[in-house]
């Protein structure tokens, strides 16, 4: 590849920062606040208007960094050194106000990706149209049309008709926008096809339903096998998090951790499954580097009248058992990724 | 089934105090910010709960604002203050005019004690997140001793509890009212007893099916042992004092949650990261246990014993 030599400059990951940019009260700092920060949505009506770029370290599976810029700057002032900024980062996200006039907003946008598409070509640009839940259902989809569709004019105007523009409508009241940033992190990630495919064989082979890598402490996930993302699914494994840890963390006594230090980590990883009375197991397992294994098991031969019969409920255990054994498979195989590309970072 | 013992619980305060949002949350499964979109009640909204099975709470929910206020106290009150078990009165911290407010609450205690003087008065201090941390212990106590003297002359006896439909303070107090209403709540806690000696867990608590909150627990029976022998026990609680409460939270958004999958949940195991197992099943038709556990056990032995204890407490239930 003849790009490749660019990331070899020193900053050590090139292609993991995030670059949050739009216009002023488009609600960039919310988003941060609300992803990152386990900030209440109602909470960010008193957040201060942004003054100066401000930096947020998720670390994951990745180490990832999402910059957030002020809305009301010029960055083709010439002491901005946007020239390096943009050739440093991984993928642009512009917010773009869907309750607002949102035609500055657009002009704006394809200032932007000219110019970051001139500095770095491998630029991933994702739009989010933010605040659509004060929309109507049927006026949210025009205005991604709309939207979409200007955008789409603009650049041809730019003569710029190859690059590929992401849209997604999000709100941080519901969790379209946890979806939107997973979607925009799993790009960065190097070695997602092989989780995804891992995933895969863990789901075909345990009679998973659907299994998400969640990063525990954003709800992002970093991987899902392969089969669709069903909104309503994500949300209650996204919960079912938030339950296991909050139960968890409810009897931890200080001095515990002092009498016994020689137990072994293994012991010690966060585990949690819980059986639905329509037949469902949902299961979680703590993996590495903060991140957990989320997963809706469906259990079709229990379904018929609901009541758990002796029989259905051993093969049901039986099931889990294997499940265990699969996933933890799973976890040694991406101690094994992650460890290889560390090695890869190290050695470029 | 034995028959069915009723209860009436009146719920009363001045209008916007949050008497219905309480409710809501409690009984009906809303979250905090659901209850926005409740309006004014009109006039008492009755509302009947199963709660235990065979006992049934009747919920008087009374609209607050004056005209109906005036209407309680005059042409309807034998009908409404009668056969009272429970009052609820809540009082909204943020009032302006708290000598209004009292004034109607030494009303509905003159007609309390003409028509139904056995009644258990509670008191919530509600909307207490409007008040600043440091200063809510000191309204709270200030408040209480007020109530209290108005109320002595009544004979009455109060239980306070400070409220707010944003933490688990609500369902502290609604948990400590309920439970003040159930007839053989001594013979769940003995059993909770023999139970937790053959298991030998760090805590178990019993909760209510529907509406989650706690009946029974083995550390609030350890305490009172405790207060009884004046033994000089360490108290081995350096938990949250508060864990009951936020338990029932959690699982009631748990429950939530999971209505998403249109289905409700059986049992809940966790092997928590610090050596700690939770196993959370159905007990009953109407209860659910919660099993906390410092070592680790064959997960089937516990969940064969909690299937071996559901006669005892379905029994006792059905008594």
């Amino acid at each position: 590849m003849e790009t490749e030599p660019e990331s070899t400059h020193p900053s050590k990951d090139t292609n993991a920062t995030i670059l949050l940019m739009g216009l002023r009260r488009g609600g960039k700092s919310s988003i941060c606040k609300v992803v990152f920060h386990n900030m209440q949505p109602l909470d960010t009506l008193y957040l201060e208007s942004t003054s100066k770029p401000t930096t947020e370290q998720f670390s994951s599976l990745i180490d990832l960094s999402v910059m957030e810029l002020p809305g009301q700057l010029n960055y083709f002032e010439p002491n901005y050194d946007s020239e390096r900024l943009f050739s440093s980062i991984g993928a642009l996200v512009y917010v773009i106000d869907s309750q607002d006039e949102y035609l500055n907003a657009l002009t704006n946008l394809s200032m932007i990706i000219e110019f970051a598409y001139k500095v770095n070509p491998k630029i991933n640009i994702e739009v989010l149209i933010h605040k659509i839940d004060g929309l109507s259902e049927d006026y949210r989809i025009d205005a991604q049309r709309d939207i979409m569709q200007r955008t789409g004019d603009e650049l041809l105007d730019l003569g710029l008709e190859g690059v590929q523009v992401s849209f997604y409508l999000t709100s941080i009241f519901d969790h379209s926008i946890y979806e939107a940033f997973s979607r925009i992190v799993q790009k960065l990630i190097s070695e997602l096809p092989s989780l995804e495919n891992m995933l895969d064989n863990l789901v075909q082979h345990s009679s998973i339903d659907k299994v998400f890598l969640f990063d525990v402490n954003s709800k992002i996930y970093v991987a899902t096998d392969s089969s669709p993302v069903d909104i309503q699914t994500y949300e209650v494994c996204a919960e079912f998090i938030d339950i296991t840890i909050d139960l968890d963390d409810l009897y931890v006594e200080n001095d515990q951790n002092k009498h016994t230090p020689q137990q072994p980590d293994s012991d010690k990883e966060l585990k949690s499954i819980s059986h639905l009375s329509n037949g469902s197991i949902l299961y979680l397992k703590q993996m590495i580097r903060g991140l957990a294994l989320v997963a809706l098991i469906r259990n079709d031969d229990i379904r018929k009248d609901g009541a758990r019969d002796t029989i259905s409920a051993i093969n049901q255990d039986k099931s889990l058992a294997i499940i265990d054994y699969n996933v933890n498979l799973f976890k040694q195989s991406l101690i094994k990724i992650w460890k290889n590309s560390r090695l890869d970072q190290t050695s470029r | 089934m034995s028959h069915a013992s009723r209860k009436k619980l009146l719920l009363m305060g001045r209008s916007g105090s949050g008497k219905s949002s309480m409710r809501s949350i409690i009984f009906s499964n809303y979250s905090a910010f659901d209850t926005r979109r409740l309006g004014a009640t009109i006039d008492v909204e009755l509302s009947h709960l199963r709660f235990l099975g065979n006992m049934t709470l009747n919920l008087w929910d009374c609209g607050g604002q004056d005209i109906f206020m005036d209407n309680y106290f005059t042409n309807q009150k034998d009908h409404i203050f009668k056969m009272v078990q429970v009052l609820i009165h809540v009082f909204d911290v943020e009032s302006k005019s708290i000598n209004k407010d009292i004034e109607i609450f030494i009303k509905s205690l003159t007609n309390l004690q003409k028509y139904s003087p056995g009644a258990k008065i509670f008191v919530l201090l509600h909307k207490m997140d409007l008040v600043q941390i440091d200063k809510r212990q000191e309204l709270f106590t200030i408040m209480m001793e007020k109530l209290q003297k108005i109320s002595n002359p009544y004979q009455f006896k109060l239980i306070g509890f400070p409220t707010s439909i944003w933490d688990e303070s609500l369902y502290k107090a609604w948990s400590q009212i309920v439970c003040s209403l159930i007839p053989n709540i001594n013979l769940f806690n003995s059993n909770l007893i023999k139970f937790n000696s053959i298991l030998d867990a760090e805590e178990i608590i019993l909760f209510e099916k529907t509406t989650f909150l706690v009946i029974s627990s083995t550390a609030s029976m350890n305490q009172e042992e405790d207060d009884e022998e004046n033994t000089v026990k360490q108290p081995e609680e350096d938990l949250d004092p508060k864990r009951f409460e936020k338990i029932s939270n959690i699982i009631k958004t748990y429950k939530q949650s999971i209505t998403k999958l249109r289905t409700n949940f059986n049992n809940l195991i966790i092997h928590g990261s610090n050596g700690n197992n939770f196993y959370i099943d159905i007990l009953t038709d109407n209860m659910f246990i919660m099993i906390v556990l410092k070592q680790s056990v064959e997960e089937l032995l516990i969940l064969d014993n909690i299937k071996a204890a559901r006669k005892w407490f379905e029994k006792i239930e059905n008594a």
